[in-house]
């Protein structure tokens, strides 16, 4: 073929400013709904510019020329392949009825090992516990003091303690909400060291509630632990479960058992599942941080039956939440590693 | 470190063309992010005064202070908390991928395709800074991470399946320079010889000699000379023209018609 370089760029060049003139109107308004003249007009440039430049390259000279053309290229491909609207369909009762417990139920064997695991530190540290009372300040960091002090002791000061309703609440609760949140999150990702990282987490922190659970019942104050821990713990602990579990689901998509995808389809595919298991857990710290700032911490013998009943009914009702929900409902094909 | 590292990121699109796209360096994309890091300071400061002023106002009222400066100081935990999570996922979703840090250095936050973003992506990415950061908010996991990864990737970008590159504005490029050169060349006697010369100079090598004409008037008379010498040597290496289309012709004349032949009007392609 005869390619005329002076009479080629004079002829193509009002298409690709043209083109470019459409890029600059897009960008300007990522969201605009372009008529389809205008998107039919939008592809046909790109395409034109993109067999323009083919033909460019295969001219020794002109590297500036080319350069330009190819930039213009770039830009225009990935204004055509733009999956904005693909982001922004929400159905917030959809995903809470639906999305999320059937999201949780796929991936149960996940939740189950993030429970187990946290439960297996639980007992060790229990057993811990039974062997030599005096290493819980060895294991329990000092950010919990609170809990190094004999649990009679903290009980009967807890008990005689007059409360203002309003004093620090709000604050507690807001840190609460934002530091389980920030560790639910961190549980998730830290499953991208193939779920080591994971485990490791949920076994330390049900390590350091064996070793205070222990601790309660040794010293006869039981009923105090469950009225003060299940009010809140009811959905904090299992929400703390679910990022761990969205961390195994990674876990697993590093690994890439059973499939024979690549790693970045593999990572494509759990991505809405760990969104919507990490958005899930992040609910769930929020109502259980409200909880914890403003009921857990009231204590007396008289509050206990109903703060243990609340946090019990709590309890049910997030088993019968993620366990039946949406139910019958499934998706078709669930989105699954195969 | 290089690690086999690739600077671009490689795309061939569905129509066959292929083009590459600039990666960011791991200095670039910390700058970037220190910039941010002021920005969500200035905004958590902005918001933390306003709370101050609200709590201030209600400093006496009986009941009523208490509750509203446990009230601002809630606010100000839990913004503090929205604000450094939510910074970049709401500006690389509203800015096509760019922070104000990122804006500032003109880099972007692509898909490894070389697409925009999806929701999806910017919040994966974004969330995984958590552990990024780490420890503390020395970034050290990141960059860890960045230095040995192909395309100077951070777990974040692994995970969403995300690469940061540099945009380069190019000017437009000076075309009638390019295309109003004239005059005689006796390299045209032998078309067969400079089709192998146009096929064997990559278009690199055609802008260099190209680029040194341009300059020539810049070099001490000397280095213009050993300039020159050079590159009429490389480029003789590609096609041995006869004895009657260099007999006289200096070196800088040969690179002239070298330059003359890679970019003349009509070639055969």
């Amino acid at each position: 073929m005869i390619l005329d370089l002076d009479q080629f760029i004079q002829r193509e060049r009002p298409f690709w400013d043209e083109l470019q003139k459409l890029m600059r109107q897009r960008e300007a308004q990522p969201d605009r709904q372009a008529p389809l003249e205008e998107v039919q007009r939008f592809l046909y440039l790109y395409q034109r510019a993109s067999a323009d430049l083919v033909k460019l390259k295969t001219f020794a000279g002109d590297v500036e020329v080319r350069a330009w053309l190819e930039s213009i290229v770039a830009g225009a491909y990935s204004q055509l392949h733009d999956r904005r609207a693909a982001g922004i369909r929400f159905r917030p009762w959809n995903w809470l009825m639906r999305t999320f417990p059937q999201t949780f139920r796929r991936h149960w064997r996940a939740f189950a090992l993030s429970t187990g695991t946290f439960w297996l530190g639980g007992l060790l540290g229990a057993i811990i516990m039974f062997w030599n009372p005096e290493l819980k300040t060895e294991f329990i960091p000092s950010q919990f003091s609170h809990v190094y002090e004999s649990p009679s002791k903290r009980v009967e000061r807890e008990e005689n303690q007059e409360f203002d309703a309003f004093e620090g609440r709000q604050t507690f609760s807001a840190y609460l909400m934002a530091n389980n949140i920030k560790v639910t999150i961190t549980a998730m990702v830290l499953g991208i060291t193939y779920g080591v990282m994971t485990i490791v987490v949920l076994f330390s922190n049900g390590l350091i509630i064996g070793i205070i659970g222990f601790d309660y019942i040794a010293d006869g104050q039981g009923v105090f632990l469950t009225a003060w821990l299940l009010p809140h713990g009811s959905w904090e602990l299992p929400a703390i479960f679910i990022g761990g579990q969205a961390g195994l689901v990674i876990a697993r998509a590093m690994f890439g058992w059973g499939t024979n995808l690549r790693f970045r389809q593999r990572m494509a595919r759990i991505r809405d599942d760990l969104l919507t298991l990490v958005g899930g857990a992040a609910l769930m710290l929020v109502g259980a941080g409200l909880v914890e700032s403003f009921l857990s911490q009231y204590h007396g013998p008289k509050l206990y039956p109903w703060k243990i009943a609340f946090g019990a009914v709590q309890l049910l009702v997030l088993v019968a939440y993620l366990g039946f929900c949406g139910r019958g409902k499934e998706p078709e094909k669930p989105e699954k590693l195969r | 470190m290089s690690l086999g590292k690739t600077a671009s990121l490689e795309i061939r699109t569905p129509e066959g063309v292929s083009f590459a796209l600039p990666l960011a360096s791991p200095i670039s994309r910390a700058v970037s992010w220190m910039l941010d890091g002021f920005v969500i300071m200035a905004i958590t400061m902005a918001v933390s005064m306003l709370l101050n002023l609200l709590a201030t106002a209600f400093i006496g009222v009986p009941g009523l202070s208490q509750f509203i400066f446990d009230f601002a100081q809630a606010i100000r935990i839990f913004l503090g908390f929205v604000v450094s999570i939510f910074y970049a996922i709401v500006l690389e979703w509203l800015w096509n991928g760019r922070t104000v840090g990122k804006r500032l250095l003109g880099l972007q936050v692509v898909d490894e395709r070389g697409l925009n973003l999806s929701l999806r992506q910017i919040m994966i990415r974004n969330f995984f800074r958590i552990v990024d950061i780490m420890p503390s908010m020395f970034y050290l996991v990141g960059a860890t991470a960045c230095l040995f990864t192909k395309r100077c990737q951070r777990l974040g970008d692994i995970a969403a399946g995300t690469l940061v590159i540099r945009q380069v504005k190019l000017p437009e490029p000076a075309i009638d320079q390019v295309l109003s050169r004239t005059g005689y060349n006796s390299f045209a006697e032998w078309p067969h010889l400079e089709a192998r010369l146009r096929q064997r100079a990559t278009p690199e090598e055609a802008q260099i000699a190209f680029d040194s004409l341009l300059r020539r008037d810049e070099l001490e008379p000397g280095s213009r000379l050993k300039v020159f010498a050079r590159l009429a040597d490389h480029f003789r290496s590609f096609a041995e023209f006869p004895e009657e289309a260099t007999l006289g012709l200096s070196d800088e004349q040969y690179v002239r018609n070298v330059v003359d032949t890679l970019y003349r009007k009509s070639v055969v392609v």
